[in-house]
């Protein structure tokens, strides 16, 4: 995942790039504030849906992600964001094998669950090769197992005013009060290749990989793929959960439609 | 018409080269280029390395820019690219104002925004790809359909055989003031606007995950998303190297009468002695 962005303080920097202007009209747009004032991060912010909008209409709703051969799989796949998470109830998890382990889906919900990780492994499944796009420009591919979201949400029974599924995590990135959260809209949860994922090219998951289990959701970018999912919430609008924006990264300044 | 005992002196008439619509497109445009190579910029620091095919070999990058401990114990900045590592500390790699440089790849002064903000680049960068996005794909329609961008900037049966001389007249500097573009300046703006404006649209789309979905073939024409990121970047510097060589020859050709044709279209020609040489008609 990305670094924090930094939120510049250093006046003298900043003074000998205006100094600099004289260098061309790069250094004229850089070495301004404005380039990063509130106003021009809420403009700039307004197509993202314009963007949304446009790759819906492009894509059909069940349009997959290409699948790649066995022969490309990564020697490793690149573990990224949280690697181990610091908690003792996490740590309580892994000690017992996940053996513990009960994934809630719950709230906009007819018929709310509780599983086990055995329960999950005997769900509807899908293995699928990806390829993992990081919002940095890596790429990493990998072979993913797991169960299907859009089983488990038709046991869940998503009322009518469910518009979001929401997945709370274990690990708290960067050292953050809240845990890592993120969201997908119903159209992303109920894809073909959304799946919660416990295993990784042949074998369980791995706690750096986001054990025990990790949301795919091909269409989107890394960061969306939450680790370590511990809850699922479906929604009407997540303006109330954390930051208000639907995801750690989100809060952040980062995007909700990450397919692009 | 009069008939005129023709003049000696050479005589000149300014005519009508560019017209509103390439005059706005130019202008707008050259300023989402530099918003998006500057904002590119910011996203390429995020990871500063460059791969072939779909995923990343981190171990084996086409080309890196990154900082290391040099041999006499301070910081340095280098680009390592097939297996060369070139020294670029205050540049690329390590760079910023004494006592406060820090490791990233592109410096501040080239990036938007200056300081390492990814977010914010992305944002800048996708706003700006929209409005270049649109006005490409809208200008292409009219240089097709415009009967004037035909004759100004078409290739014309029999014009390949004028390349070497206008070569030859291009390395002497000596730049003649006619109606329409010559071959060099013909094949340039073609490469541009076909080739390298495009390429940068449809690399940058490869890179999309949700595109990728919408349509593979792209990953599989730009031989996979690494591949095309690493296109992405390569096209951008190209487009760099026109914009050097444009602002050069704008210069050396007639700075006034180019930005005269640029700004309110009008572009002074050199005539023949006579008024009776009616403007050919290329068709």
């Amino acid at each position: 995942m990305a670094d924090l962005p930094i939120r510049p303080t250093d006046r003298r920097r900043r003074r000998l790039l205006a100094s600099l202007g004289a260098l061309g009209a790069g250094t004229l747009l850089s070495g301004c504030d404005w380039t990063k004032s509130q106003g021009v991060q809420d403009f700039l912010g307004r197509t993202e849906d314009l963007t949304q909008a446009a790759m819906r209409l492009v894509s059909s709703r069940e349009a997959l992600a290409r699948e790649y051969p066995t022969s490309a799989i990564a020697d490793t796949f690149r573990p990224n964001g949280s690697i181990q998470p610091q908690t003792d109830a996490y740590q309580a998890l892994v000690d017992n094998d996940f053996a513990d382990y009960k994934l809630a889906i719950h709230g906009e919900v007819a018929n709310p669950q509780a599983l086990s990780l055995a329960q999950l492994k005997a769900a509807p499944a899908r293995t699928q090769i990806t390829r993992h796009d990081c919002v940095e420009g890596w790429s990493c591919i990998g072979q993913w197992t797991g169960a299907r979201l859009s089983d488990l949400l038709d046991r869940a029974q998503p009322t009518e005013n469910a518009k979001y599924v929401v997945f709370h995590c274990a690990d708290h990135l960067l050292g953050a009060p809240e845990p890592y959260y993120e969201s997908l809209d119903m159209i992303e949860a109920y894809h073909p290749q959304t799946i919660l994922a416990y295993g990784l090219n042949g074998a369980d998951l791995p706690v750096a990989n986001g054990a025990p289990i990790r949301l795919r959701a091909e269409r989107q970018l890394g960061y969306k793929m939450a680790k370590y999912v511990m809850d699922i919430e479906l929604v009407n609008s997540f303006a109330d959960i954390q930051g208000g924006k639907g995801g750690f990264w989100e809060d952040r300044g980062y995007n909700w439609w990450a397919g692009i | 018409m009069s008939d005129t005992p023709s003049q000696s002196k050479p005589s000149s008439q300014v005519v009508k080269r560019h017209g509103l619509t390439t005059r706005l497109w130019h202008w707008i445009n050259a300023v989402c280029l530099l918003v998006l190579l500057m904002s590119g910029l910011q996203i390429f620091n995020a990871h500063p390395s460059l791969y072939w095919g779909n995923g990343s070999d981190f171990d084996n990058p086409i080309m890196t820019i990154g900082a290391q401990l040099g041999d006499d114990g301070d910081p340095m900045g280098y680009m390592a690219i097939a297996g060369w590592q070139i020294p670029t500390t205050g540049v690329l790699g390590y760079s910023g104002p004494e006592g406060a440089k820090q490791a990233r790849a592109f410096p501040a002064w080239a990036t938007l925004p200056d300081s390492q903000w990814l977010s914010l680049g992305r944002q800048w960068h996708f706003t700006a790809a929209w409005v270049f996005g649109l006005l490409l794909v809208g200008y292409l329609v009219y240089s097709i359909i415009s009967r004037h961008r035909r004759r100004l900037i078409g290739v014309h049966r029999g014009e390949m055989s004028q390349f070497g001389h206008a070569v030859a007249e291009h390395a002497k500097l000596r730049f003649s003031r006619v109606r329409d573009y010559n071959i060099i300046q013909k094949l340039t703006y073609l490469l541009v606007l076909a080739v390298l404006l495009p390429l940068m649209v449809l690399t940058g789309l490869t890179m999309a995950p949700g595109i990728d979905a919408a349509w593979p073939w792209l990953t599989y024409v730009f031989g996979g998303r690494q591949s095309a990121r690493t296109i992405h970047f390569i096209s951008a510097f190209s487009l760099i190297g026109f914009f050097v060589v444009h602002v050069l020859l704008v210069l050396v050709s007639g700075l006034f009468n180019n930005m005269r044709a640029m700004t309110t279209g009008g572009y002074r020609v050199d005539t023949p002695s006579t008024s009776t040489d009616k403007e050919r008609d290329h068709g």
